[in-house]
């Protein structure tokens, strides 16, 4: 693609949508480059309380609905391909994709955030064949079998609480003797009948044949391993995954300076490169929700278009 | 696009000849909702070259545990009834569906 974009926006979460509404509202010529689907983590999401605005029966996708109409409205362009790599020093930068290079004088880095993965041998491979990181895909499939929940903090004891009205018996593998979660949550959860806690565990691996019946448990203070086999009449178990998230920065790595893998930026967005802006859960900062994502998309995009105009004196 | 259910799938996809292609989704899963329009976009463009079918997993899990599919949203790739290759959750991006296609046609 010959074209060159003033800005190229990596991600079409609530922090892309929100930088593309305003990008193309100051008329800049916007592209938004994103690898699957419109509105990034919230699309999951079956309830969204806390975004000003948004009213009763307000759900992830009816949210983004409306974002993408608004940034498609001031003409913002949007394509379908996975970035791959970046070159952002100099001018015009370069996005690479699977399917093409894209060229802009400034770029917005919105790629957000995906969860933690527990880094074992056989999780790769066991994703959607036993292993899940979304309960509202996937509860369903468990309905009266066993059900593993890694972690310990609110999400984690949530979706537990979620998961016990579909498995038979659920148990939280968490790596402390203690919850992280709030404590409104916690007693809420110890009340449950068929909700179970293994503490100061981790899981060590995970595997079966085609689908995953077999895991390996260590205690943390022993260090001592142990089997953990499917029930023979089910022959499947489950093990959702909620231990946090980590940003989507791996390409990044090694171009800008990431903390933590998150990337740094000034109240302006701004990265260490001129011209390079991020925006949303994807950078360092105190709040990630949807809110805090559109509002530093609004800044990044703002703040583009002055760049643009310097540039061009 | 021809949605099966349990007591079809076995005739339209395991029973067919050549390259079928089909969408196990289910009720409730937002990320299979979003993927389902770009089937339905594939279906159009190639779906005289290769058949195209989803099924909802909710009302038949049995089915789908069978089929090795026990996390939505999976796209499987069968020829001839036989499992060619399947993109799950993550990976069953418009992009890698595309590519899986093409490089089946
Ligand atoms: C289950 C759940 C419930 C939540 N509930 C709430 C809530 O009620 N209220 C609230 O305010 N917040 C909530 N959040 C948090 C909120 O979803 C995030 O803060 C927000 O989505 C961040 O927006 P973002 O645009 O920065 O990133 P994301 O939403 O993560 O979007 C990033 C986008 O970039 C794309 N992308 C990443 N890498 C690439 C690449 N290499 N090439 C192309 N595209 C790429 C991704 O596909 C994605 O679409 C929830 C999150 C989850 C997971």
């Amino acid at each position: 693609m010959d074209k060159i974009y003033d800005v190229i926006i990596v991600g079409a979460g609530p922090a892309g949508l929100a930088a593309g509404l305003y990008a193309g509202r100051s008329r800049l010529s916007t592209l938004i480059v994103e690898k699957e689907k419109d509105g990034g983590q919230i699309v999951q999401t079956a309830e969204i309380d806390n975004y000003p605005g948004s009213i009763e029966g307000e759900t992830g996708p009816s949210l983004v609905e409306r974002f993408s109409a608004q940034a498609q409205k001031f003409g913002a362009e949007k394509i379908i391909d996975t970035v791959t790599d970046m070159e952002l020093e100099g001018n015009p930068k370069k996005i690479i994709g699977q399917k093409e290079t894209y060229l802009g004088k400034t770029v917005i880095l919105a790629g957000g955030a995906m969860p933690t993965k527990i880094g074992c041998p056989g999780e790769d491979e066991f994703t959607g064949k036993g292993v899940s990181y979304c309960a509202t895909c996937d509860a369903a499939f468990f309905e009266g079998f066993e059900v593993y929940v890694v972690g310990g903090g609110d999400a984690a004891v949530e979706e537990a609480m979620h998961l016990t009205k579909f498995a038979r018996k659920v148990t939280v593998i968490h790596r402390r003797d203690e919850l992280r979660a709030v404590k409104a949550i916690q007693e809420k959860a110890f009340k449950i009948e068929n909700l179970e806690f293994m503490w100061n565990s981790v899981v060590k691996e995970l595997s079966g044949d085609g689908l995953l019946s077999r895991m390996v448990v260590e205690d943390t203070k022993s260090g001592e391993q142990r089997e953990i086999l499917a029930d023979e009449e089910d022959g499947i178990f489950g093990v959702f995954v909620f231990i946090g998230y980590k940003p989507n920065t791996g390409v990044l790595e090694g171009k800008l300076p990431l903390e933590n893998g998150y990337v740094k930026t000034d109240d302006d967005m701004k990265t260490t490169i001129p011209g390079v802006f991020a925006a949303g859960d994807i950078r360092v900062k105190s709040l990630r929700q949807v809110v805090t994502a559109a509002a530093d998309g609004a800044i990044a995009a703002t703040q583009a278009g002055k760049y643009i105009e310097n540039l061009e004196g | 696009m021809l949605e099966v259910n349990k007591d079809t799938f076995e005739a339209e996809v395991l029973q067919a000849e050549g390259y079928v292609l089909c969408d196990f989704f289910g009720d409730g899963c937002v990320p299979c909702e979003a993927l389902m329009p770009h089937i339905h976009r594939f279906a159009d463009v190639y779906g005289d070259r290769m058949k195209f079918v989803s099924i909802n997993t909710s009302k038949a899990r049995r089915l789908a545990i069978s089929q090795k599919v026990l996390g939505l949203p999976t796209i499987v790739l069968y020829k001839d009834g036989e499992k060619v290759k399947d993109l799950i959750k993550d990976d069953a991006t418009p992009v890698n569906v595309e590519a899986m296609i093409q490089a089946h046609l």
